[in-house]
C-alpha cells in the first residue's frame, strides 16, 4: 500500500484555507478592534459635520479667545494652557495603561494593579478638568443652543453651531472616558480577585487597554480641530 | 509546533518594552509641544500663516495618531490581514471628509 497522499486529500494549513486563523488574535480582541472601528466612524461623522459647518459659515469663534482661562487660577490671558494640561493627563494615562498591559504579559499582578490605579486616577483627573471647563464656559454663556451676548449680527450663526458642536462632541468623548474609567475599575477588581491569575492570562487588560488608547486617540483629533485649527 | 508558538510569543513581547513605551511617550509629548509652539509663538508673531499652521497641525496630529495606534494599540505587530483590514476601512472616512467639506464650501458660496 502506498503512503503518498493525493493533492486533493492533503490537509491545508494556510491562513486562508481554514488551517489557522488569518488574524491570529483572540476572538474578544478582534471584536474590540471591530467595535473601535465602528466607534471611529461615529466620531469622524461628528468631527466631519463640525468641519462642514465651519466651512459653510462666514465667521467662527476664535479658539484662542474662547479657551483662554485656567479655571480657578486665571480668568483670561492663557490660551491653550488648560487644554494642554488635559492633553498631558490623557497621554500620561495612556502610558500607564500600556505599562499595565506590559506587566500583564509578564503575569506581574502587583505591577498591573499599580498601573491600573494610575490609569484610573488619570481618567478621573481628565473628567474633573472637563467638568471645570464646561462649568467655566457655561458661566460665560455657552451651552447647547446658547452663546455669550458678545456675539452679534452674522457672528451669532457660527457661535451657535460652535456651542452646540463643542458640547456634543466633547460630551460624547467625555462619556467614553467615563465608561473607560468604569471598565478599568471593573478590570482592576477582577485583577485583585485573581480572576486573570487563575485564567493564566491578562489578555483582558489588553482589550480594555485598546479601548482606553482609542479614547486618547479621539482626544488627539478633538484637541486639534476644536482648540488649534 | 509548541516550541514555535512560544518563540513567536517571546518575539511579540519583545516589541513593546518599557523603554519603547517611554520613547513613544516622549515623541507624543514632543509633537504636542511643537503644536503649542506653532499656536502660541509662530502664528502670533506672524512667522507662519494660519493656513500653513493648520496644515502643520493636521500632519502632526496624524503622526501622533500613527504612534498611538501602531505602538500603544500594538497594531504594528499584528498580522498583515488585521492591519490591512483596519487601515483600509478608514478610506470611508477620507471619502466622507472630501464629500462633506465640498458640501460645506458650496453652502458658504450659495447660502450666505
Amino acid at each position: 500500500m502506498s503512503t503518498t497522499v493525493s493533492p486533493l486529500d492533503r490537509v491545508k494549513t494556510g491562513a486562508w484555507n481554514g488551517g489557522k486563523s488569518p488574524f491570529e488574535v483572540e476572538y474578544g480582541k478582534l471584536m474590540m478592534w471591530f467595535f473601535l472601528l465602528s466607534d471611529a466612524f461615529t466620531f469622524s461623522a461628528f468631527l466631519i459635520y463640525y468641519g462642514a459647518q465651519r466651512f459653510s459659515k462666514v465667521s467662527w469663534p476664535d479658539p484662542d479667545v474662547v479657551f483662554q482661562s485656567i479655571p480657578g487660577v486665571a480668568d483670561h490671558g492663557y490660551p491653550l494652557v488648560f487644554v494642554g494640561i488635559m492633553t498631558f493627563i490623557l497621554i500620561m494615562s495612556s502610558v500607564t495603561m500600556v505599562l499595565a498591559v506590559e506587566a500583564g504579559h509578564r503575569n506581574a499582578k502587583k505591577e498591573v494593579v499599580t498601573w491600573m490605579i494610575w490609569t484610573i486616577i488619570g481618567g478621573l483627573m481628565f473628567l474633573g478638568c472637563q467638568a471645570l471647563e464646561w462649568t467655566h464656559l457655561h458661566h460665560e454663556g455657552y451651552w447647547w443652543g446658547s452663546f455669550p451676548a458678545s456675539y452679534t449680527g452674522v457672528d451669532t450663526i457660527g457661535a451657535l453651531q460652535f456651542a452646540n458642536l463643542f458640547f456634543t462632541i466633547t460630551g460624547f468623548h467625555g462619556f467614553h472616558v467615563f465608561t473607560g474609567v468604569l471598565i478599568n475599575i471593573i478590570i482592576l477588581c477582577m485583577v485583585l480577585f485573581n480572576v486573570f491569575e487563575k485564567r493564566g492570562s491578562y489578555l483582558m487588560v489588553e482589550k480594555v487597554g485598546l479601548y482606553w488608547h482609542f479614547v486618547d486617540l479621539v482626544w488627539v483629533f478633538v484637541f486639534t480641530f476644536f482648540y488649534l485649527v | 509546533m509548541a516550541a514555535e508558538h512560544t518563540h513567536e510569543h517571546a518575539a511579540e513581547h519583545a516589541t513593546m518594552t518599557k523603554g519603547k513605551i517611554w520613547q513613544v511617550f516622549f515623541y507624543l509629548l514632543g509633537i504636542t509641544a511643537l503644536e503649542f509652539f506653532i499656536a502660541l509663538y509662530l502664528i502670533p508673531k506672524g512667522m507662519v500663516s494660519h493656513g500653513i499652521g493648520n496644515f502643520a497641525y493636521i500632519v502632526l496630529t496624524l503622526v501622533k495618531a500613527f504612534y498611538i495606534v501602531a505602538y500603544f494599540m500594538h497594531l504594528k505587530f499584528e498580522k498583515f490581514a488585521l492591519k490591512t483590514g483596519i487601515v483600509v476601512s478608514l478610506i470611508f472616512i477620507v471619502y466622507f471628509i472630501i464629500l462633506m467639506l465640498t458640501e460645506g464650501s458650496y453652502m458658504y458660496l450659495h447660502m450666505n
